[in-house]
């Protein structure tokens, strides 16, 4: 069960550019940060949408790509030391009794802070399911959208749909354990990288795998037990006998569990003040996409403002004794030694 | 003005008033109708997906190279299925007729 619980001093839920920012922003103020995010890596949408499009409107910065600024975000935040606990969703928030707030994620890890930061984006990034009907009986049982346990599908009849990277790193190292493997994807054309392609592509020629052209039209088993999937392709329906699943089809942002957590919601987004950007529950504040208030800008640059100025709140909740004095990067020693350049 | 009829998930039909410079999705968005348009209109998530009526599939052309490894996201793809943040809206598309595709 769940470990002992983390103490620290700000909780931030999302690692995208501006809860990177916002370990900056406390960093200078000697607030030390842990981040809860969903993905497997930092930078949210930058990082998973449009690591390789280019962004214009960063202050000072003309032109970077997507995961060029994430980069130079963690770069920019790293002399703080955050914690990163990466592949796992904030899950449940509940107030303690000295005031703290205690949030609980997927992995079973507990932490423990005054004040919490939800800089959550449009919501987790989940996997895009199956919009057919009666595909929710199956899922869970026979129905995934992630392997966690290969072992799990030892000598299963395997269907795979998709045609990216997910899809095909399945397909291949599910393949030599796998009792059948089938590939479904919309067209003879894979997204994946090239190598696994020409490897998927040997093994269909040599008949380990079938590969069918088409999308999944239609489930067939019952109680959750799956028995074929129907492939609809221009020359007509194909039956594939299967037990198991596997769909991949790329990833969309849904709130989750925030929604549930007592906060004052607008169409999913979290109403703040403009002062500090702090919710209806005290300690508790909301930046970035996920935050609104009038005139609200889904902007990179917003939610950095909104950062700096959460921070300075944030201060005086895990510093009650303590004075904060307004101080500039440049002049100031004391943030140059904890930026470690002085 | 050019028209673009858009029909809602539940069959409902809508007129909406052409804006010329903008795409397809961004006309539908900002009469509220459903789409979720999550990217904002940069190809990259699929969701603004919609079936072009076969009549004005010649005007609006073929998908591109980016916009068929994207629409590998969407779900029940046909060959009418169009990424409409793709397709910029010009005097020439009046009267085009397009459906929500499903959501997931
Ligand atoms: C294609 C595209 C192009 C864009 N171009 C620009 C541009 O040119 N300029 C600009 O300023 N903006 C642009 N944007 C918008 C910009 O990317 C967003 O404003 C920015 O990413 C918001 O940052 P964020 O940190 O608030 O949220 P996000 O980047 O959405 O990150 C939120 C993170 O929180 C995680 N998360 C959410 N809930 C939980 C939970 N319960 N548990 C664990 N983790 C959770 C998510 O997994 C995600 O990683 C663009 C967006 C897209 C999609
Ligand atoms: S809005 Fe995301 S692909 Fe069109």
């Amino acid at each position: 069960m769940s470990a002992a619980p983390i103490a620290t001093d700000m909780i931030i839920i999302g690692a995208g550019p501006v809860g990177l920012f916002a370990v900056f922003e406390a960093g200078l103020l000697g607030i030390r940060c842990h981040l809860i995010d969903n993905l497997d890596k930092v930078g949210g949408q930058c990082a998973e949408l449009y690591p390789d499009k280019p962004i214009y409107d960063i202050p000072a910065v003309p032109r970077c790509t997507g995961q060029e600024l994430v980069d130079r975000l963690v770069e920019q935040c790293a002399p703080f030391e955050p914690v990163f606990h990466l592949n796992q969703q904030a899950q449940a928030l509940t107030h303690l009794p000295d005031g703290r707030w205690r949030v609980s994620t997927t992995a079973d890890l507990v932490l423990e802070a005054p004040v919490v930061v939800i800089a959550a984006g449009a919501g987790s990034f989940v996997p895009k399911r199956l919009p057919l009907p009666g595909a929710e009986a199956y899922e869970g049982r026979s129905l995934f959208y992630a392997v966690r346990r290969m072992e799990q599908f030892r000598g299963r009849r395997i269907v795979v749909a998709g045609g990216g990277d997910s899809a095909l790193d399945w397909v291949l190292n599910l393949q030599p354990i796998a009792a059948s493997m089938a590939l479904v994807h919309r067209r003879d054309d894979f997204r994946a990288a090239p190598d696994s392609v020409a490897k998927m592509r040997r093994l269909v020629a040599e008949g380990a795998i079938s590969l069918v052209i088409g999308q999944i039209s239609a489930l067939e088993g019952a109680d959750g037990r799956l028995e074929g999937v129907v492939v609809r392709s221009p020359q007509g329906e194909t039956r594939l006998a299967a037990d198991t699943l596997l769909a991949f089809y790329g990833l969309k942002m849904e709130l989750g569990p925030i929604a549930d957590w007592g906060l004052n919601l607008h169409e999913n987004l979290i109403a703040v003040d403009t002062e500090a950007f702090e919710t209806n529950a005290p300690g508790i504040f909301a930046i970035g996409d996920i935050c609104t208030y009038p005139g609200k800008l889904k902007l990179i640059l917003s939610g950095f403002h909104e950062a700096a100025l959460m921070c300075q709140k944030a201060f005086k909740i895990c510093f009650p004794d303590q004075k904060l004095i307004f101080r500039y990067t440049t002049s100031s020693t004391d943030l140059q030694k904890k930026l470690g350049v002085a | 003005m050019s028209k673009l009829y858009v029909t809602d998930r539940e069959g409902h039909e809508h007129v909406l008033e052409g804006q010329v410079g903008w795409s397809v999705m961004e006309i539908i968005r900002e009469n509220n109708l459903d789409i979720e348009a999550a990217c904002g209109g940069c190809c990259a998530c699929a969701t603004c997906h919609v079936y072009v009526d076969p009549a004005g599939l010649a005007k609006v052309g073929e998908p591109g190279p980016d916009e068929t490894m994207m629409l590998d996201e969407a779900l029940d793809v046909r060959d009418t299925s169009r990424l409409s943040c793709q397709i910029k809206w010009t005097d020439d598309l009046d009267g085009l007729r397009v459906t929500l595709a499903p959501k997931f």
